[in-house]
């Protein structure tokens, strides 16, 4: 965040008559997660004037990362957010003869059924009587005071305590090591995502660290699964004829498509299926299915052989496996963006949102938008979110959701020669009828976590709440002690949450004009390509003829027009008498 | 468009470019002048360094630079103190490590950091170690730093099991990889050594066994890992060179034993490593390999053949010799002799058979006993030979069977190891039945364990090779061909005659030809062969030749055969007359049928022929 608000400063923020005597604004993008961020970058890259507003104090919304102490501040904003007083007057005025205005709500109802739970003690405790006392908040006698008491986490509050090396204070205290992603995702190191990184340029504002390992969770353990070609030279799970088995099937798969005759009896029915006809083992059709695949039970074939391919395509660009995982957390690749955006002249507003659109009653296209301020800005396009349509615009409010648990835990999950390593843990349906879990365990060198822990993110697609669906899984895979202060826990803390899932949506779902171009939220895959597609197919409707994030110049290329100050980028000249309407650093 | 940013065009770009290079050039060109002249200006100062260290890191592949950067330290060393020295090279350590970052592969720097680590009074081996894994793991396969690793590992005293894993730790992240396989093959020997032969009982007249041949064996329970190891390597990919190459290796301990030798013998290096050699083996043509087997042997005189009617002694060694400067000596009923020694052919110098004429009227009267004895007082050794009374000829030898040549001399527990991994090997085949390497090692278990037995196996796999991998088919043929040739031999051998029959069995080459010294008849009739080589003057009691239906342009090789009588040639490839001029010192030669021959069609072809061949009476055209 640090970074882009340095670049904030050398911008100024004018008022409506000055900006609009000097241009036109093309696009106004509001609440900034990854696809809007592309967008912004993407139109301001072609030379588009484009305004970035959030209602909220830091960037990338749902795609955000917050230090340990940001996210109980976030969690402690969850609970008591409440609507802010519609200034439904002051906008009213503005409106025009001839124009329309579609409020945008205020509420943002993406988050539900956050809850938090921890396992680490308070403080160091001297006294062996407090070893005793316990208080956990998962004892059902709890009152629900307590348990916000304990969400609200308090430091102060003595009644947390297990019996544990990293205490509670010391999470608290060294909380600025953390970046806790809302979403937890991983990057195809030949997914959408690194493609337009590496074309654009944008990459060069963000580090990457290998993921280390690919785990699933099998006959009651946790094992390394054999993906690259040194991974089963290694392997001593597999028998020599299963090496042999594996990586000729995985050789097939790099070039399925040359090989029709092997699959086509199976196009209609289930990968599963068509694994098993192969004569692979069971060790081997679970390694492929779930943890290679990564598809369900019932995917077809071709898809299915679509996904080990693009999993075998990824491997061996960075490294023995096909993931990278962006240091600092996955909040920094809207910020690259965001970054990108303001060189080329975007300007931030943070704790700024828009009260509503202004529609043209005979085009029906939106002509400006009214901030929270009162103020009335033009606009040609308008880039937002979905989490701020109101009901009344939506043709479905049918959603799926996502649930999300996030872990500190002071140990891997399997403990092996480094414990410096990226995993990344695939966990078949417990049931039948549960979701496949995927999780995500990040060490402290992928500066997401302080040293001595694991911060570890679990992501399902909802059945139910999504502690009902994580919890079992967390139970497998780690201790917790249910009595506190009997056995030690791993998990020191935890927080669960459900997540909507809106990538299901498109234009039709929506009653809105056409040039407002509504953003799903983050879906519940592995990788961000969905994003990436959908801010390249809204770019495109915006800017037809343009091109997609073209690469950045290089500094030393970009020729400055005579007087012209560096830092002003493109699109704004130099006007005297500016007023500066607000600086949003903090 | 308004409102873009404005970037320099790619001619803007290049131009700048284009001068920056320009700039370069000028100050590199002027700082080597500078450079040199100080050097013949005899000056060792610290500008010297400061020049020479501007110009190798942008170009470290300058060794003048270098050799005049080692002048100038040796003088400088010479002006400061210990400490000071010690600062001195460890900052051209680190000068050193900016220029391995501009190549990684330059020589001249690699060569000067074994220099200043020579010169260094305290070196820091962990750091160099470190520098080295870190160079391999960003090139696993950077022979220069592989060799200064060898270096640093040897002057600071690593010990074998921490190098080995090492290589286990480079394998496990990458297996394709020749380096860490056969540094491994050398280390595996010093940690884990065969024990000592002793407690077998060694039948053998001379266990004069050379150091080196024991000390590049490997006990039995490592190689089972190392077995394991390989096997995980070349099911994950069986196309892999690199763990087919280790395996033969390890294989070699037991099987192949005589192919390492006998590379080792022909390079004359005992630096060169037997998994290398194993590797030639693969690539050179059999030609290499001819005398693989006689190699396993110890160096000795295994054959004495001595003929009343010629006067004529052959005898024939273990390997190829120079016997003119062997110190070979002649005992004939206790009289040294002065014999002239010859080789069966003039174009082979080093040859396993040597010939020489006793003195005319020695052994011509039948009714006397004689006794000979070949001394080789070189290698202390010598074979005796009794020509007794009425007999025309007589020959003391070890025969090709007895001494196990075709398969190395395998206990019970060692071959059914063999028979362990000739099953894994067939496991893969069955899986990988495309895959020529997996086809070749089953070959070679299979003649290690039973080579008549599995004849016919090893033909099927050997036309399987040829159609998979038509680019080596020639090898392979050469190959079979060399197999076919020993199994003949065997059958011979065990049948105790003197015919060696080996017809339409699709051979392209002759060898193991010194082991046929005693055969009479020989028939390579319907076979591939494109000529007879020198080494066919070897068969020095050879009577008929039948080599119908080849493809024979070149008869080199019958040549002063002293029995040869008959030569059928029908349909070959003769075509200049020549061609035939080494027939005519066979002096007994009568029967010649060169039907079917292009060389018919020469003018006065029969006239020429009496001429050069007048005894030949019986003459096909």
């Amino acid at each position: 965040m640090a970074r882009i608000s340095q670049i904030e400063g050398n911008f100024q923020f004018r008022e409506r008559s000055q900006w609009w005597s000097v241009t036109m604004l093309s696009v106004c993008v509001h609440f900034p997660g990854l696809t809007e961020s592309v967008i912004a970058a993407a139109c301001s890259r072609v030379g588009q004037s484009v305004l970035h507003l959030d209602r909220r104090n830091y960037y990338a919304g749902n795609w955000a990362s917050f230090t340990f102490n940001g996210l109980l501040s976030w969690i402690e904003q969850y609970k008591q957010e409440v609507p802010i007083t519609e200034l439904e007057q002051v906008w009213r005025s503005l409106i025009d003869e001839g124009e329309d205005a579609v409020p945008l709500s205020a509420l943002d109802s993406s988050i539900s059924n956050l809850e938090v739970f921890c396992y680490a003690r308070l403080h160091e405790v001297s006294e062996p009587k407090e070893d005793q006392h316990t208080s956990d908040i998962s004892e059902p006698s709890q009152s629900q005071e307590e348990k916000e008491s304990q969400l609200s986490s308090s430091p102060a509050d003595p009644t947390v305590e297990v019996q544990k090396k990293i205490t509670y204070q010391k999470l608290v205290k060294e909380g600025r090591r953390f970046n806790i992603d809302l979403v937890s995702k991983l990057m195809y190191s030949r997914g959408a995502l690194v493609d337009l990184l590496i074309k654009s340029n944008v990459s060069r504002y963000a580090e990457f660290k290998n993921i280390g390992r690919i785990l699933t969770y099998r006959n009651g353990k946790v094992e390394q699964v054999p993906c690259s070609r040194a991974d089963v030279f290694a392997s001593k799970q597999l028998t020599v004829v299963e090496k042999r088995m594996l990586m000729k099937f995985l050789t097939f798969c790099l070039d399925f498509e040359q090989h029709p005759e092997e699959y086509q009896d199976y196009t209609e029915k289930p990968f599963r299926e068509f694994l098993k006809n192969k004569k692979l083992t069971e060790n081997l059709q679970h390694f492929i299915l779930h943890s290679i695949a990564m598809v369900t039970q019932h995917t077809l074939t071709e898809e299915g052989l679509k996904a080990t391919q693009h999993f075998l395509r990824c491997l061996g660009r960075y490294g023995n496996t096909p993931f990278l995982f962006p240091l600092y957390g996955l909040g920094e690749i809207p910020q690259c963006f965001c970054r990108m955006c303001a060189v080329f002249g975007g300007i931030y507003c943070l704790r700024h949102s828009v009260e509503c659109l202004v529609v043209d009653k005979v085009s029906n296209k939106v002509k400006a938008v009214i901030d929270t301020r009162g103020q009335r800005i033009s606009c040609s396009h308008f880039v937002v979110e979905d989490s701020y349509i109101r009901d009344e615009q939506r043709q479905s409010t049918a959603y799926r959701q996502i649930s999300r648990a996030v872990l500190i835990t002071d140990r891997s999950v399997l403990p092996s020669e480094s414990d410096q390593q990226i995993s990344m843990v695939t966990i078949p349906p417990l049931e039948s009828s549960a979701p496949a879990v995927r999780m995500v365990e990040l060490c402290s060198s992928s500066m997401t976590c302080m040293p001595g822990t694991y911060l570890v993110h679990l992501t399902c697609s909802s059945s139910g709440k999504a502690q009902e669906d994580l919890a079992p899984v967390i139970s497998q895979l780690f201790h917790v002690s249910t009595i506190p202060g009997e056995e030690p826990s791993e998990v020191l803390w935890v927080m669960y949450f459900n997540m909507r899932d809106t990538s299901a949506l498109d234009s039709s779902s929506y009653s809105l004009p056409s040039n407002v171009h509504v953003c799903t939220g983050p879906d519940d895959s592995l990788c961000s390509d969905y994003s990436i597609k959908l801010a390249e197919s809204v770019f495109h409707h915006i800017l037809p003829d343009e091109e997609f994030c073209p690469p950045a110049p290089n500094p030393e290329d970009i020729i400055y027009d005579g007087d012209g100050p560096q830092a002003k980028g493109p699109g704004f000249d130099e006007s005297t008498n500016t007023e500066c309407l607000e600086s949003s650093q903090e | 468009m308004h409102g873009r940013v404005k970037i320099k065009s790619t001619a803007q770009q290049e131009e700048e470019k284009r001068k920056e290079k320009e700039k370069k050039l000028k100050a590199f060109v002027s700082a080597r002048d500078a450079v040199l002249k100080k050097r013949s200006a005899g000056e060792h100062d610290e500008e010297a360094l400061q020049l020479t260290r501007q110009l190798l890191s942008s170009n470290p592949d300058f060794a003048t630079l270098w050799n005049y950067r080692r002048e100038v330290l040796l003088h400088l060393e010479t002006l400061r103190e210990k400490d000071e020295v010690q600062k001195l090279y460890e900052s051209e350590l680190h000068f050193i490590e900016a220029c391995l970052k501009v190549n990684p592969k330059s020589y001249g720097c690699w060569h000067h950091r074994t220099w200043v680590n020579t010169r260094l009074p305290q070196p820091d081996w962990t750091r160099e170690l470190g520098l080295c894994d870190r160079c391999l793991s960003l090139d696993e396969r950077n022979f220069h730093c592989w060799d200064y690793r060898r270096v640093v590992v040897k002057a600071s005293g690593v010990s074998v099991e921490q190098e080995l894993q090492f290589t286990d730790r480079l394998i496990g992240s990458n297996f394709s990889n020749y380096s860490s396989w056969h540094y491994r093959s050398t280390l595996l020997p010093q940690l884990h050594p065969q024990p000592a032969p002793d407690s077998a009982p060694n039948t053998s007249p001379s266990p004069t066994t050379s150091p080196q041949f024991h000390s590049h064996r490997v006990c039995e329970e490592q190689l089972l890992k190392e077995y394991e190891l390989s096997h995980n390597a070349f099911f994950t990919d069986p196309n892999d060179q690199s763990a087919w190459f280790y395996y033969r290796w390890l294989l070699g301990r037991g099987v192949c034993v005589c192919v390492c030798l006998e590379l080792l013998c022909i390079c004359e290096d005992t630096s060169a490593h037997p998994m290398l050699c194993v590797c030639v083996c693969v690539y050179v043509c059999v030609c290499v390999c001819v005398c693989v087997c006689v190699a396993e042997r110890e160096e000795m005189i295994s054959c004495v053949y001595v003929s009343r009617e010629g006067e004529r002694v052959s005898v024939a060694f273990s390997k190829p010799v120079h016997a003119q400067s062997e110190g070979l000596m002649l005992v004939l009923d206790g009289q040294p002799q002065q014999v002239e020694w010859r080789s069966t052919h003039p174009r082979l110098r080093h040859s396993p058979v040597w010939l020489c004429d006793l003195p005319p009227g020695s052994i011509s009267d039948m009714s006397n006993e004689h006794n000979l004895t070949i001394h080789w007082t070189e290698k202390h050794t010598h074979r005796d030979c009794a020509l007794y009374t009425g007999c025309a000829e007589s020959w003391c030898r070890d025969s090709a069977t007895n001494l196990e040549l075709f398969r190395s001399e395998l206990s019970v527990e060692k071959s059914s190891v063999l028979q362990a991994e000739l099953q894994s090997c067939n496991q893969l085949l069955e899986l990988e039945p495309q895959n020529k390497w997996c086809l070749l090692t089953i070959i070679l278990l299979m003649r290690a364990l039973d080579p008549l037995g599995h004849e016919k196996e090893t033909l099927a796999h050997f036309q399987t090779l040829k159609e998979v991998d038509p680019m080596r088919s020639t090898y392979y043929s050469d190959l079979c061909s060399k197999f076919l040739i020993e199994n003949t031999i065997l059958k011979m051998e065990y049948a105790e005659v003197r015919v060696f029959s080996l017809s339409n069995k699709n051979l392209t080459t002759l060898c193991h030809l010194d082991q046929l010294l005693f055969v009479t008849h020989i028939n390579l009739s319907s076979n591939q062969l494109l000529r007879l080589p020198p080494h066919f003057a070897m068969l020095q009691c050879l009577e008929v030749l039948e080599a119908d239906d080849n493809a024979i342009e070149n008869l080199e090789g019958l040549y002063h055969l002293p029995k040869l009588e008959e030569v059928s040639l029908r349909n070959n490839q003769i075509c200049k007359l020549s061609d035939l001029e080494s027939l005519a010192s066979c002096t007994k030669l009568t029967r010649l049928d060169l039907r079917g021959n292009p060389v018919h069609r020469t003018a006065h072809i029969e006239s020429e022929l009496s001429q050069l061949l007048p005894r030949v009476t019986a003459l096909s055209l």
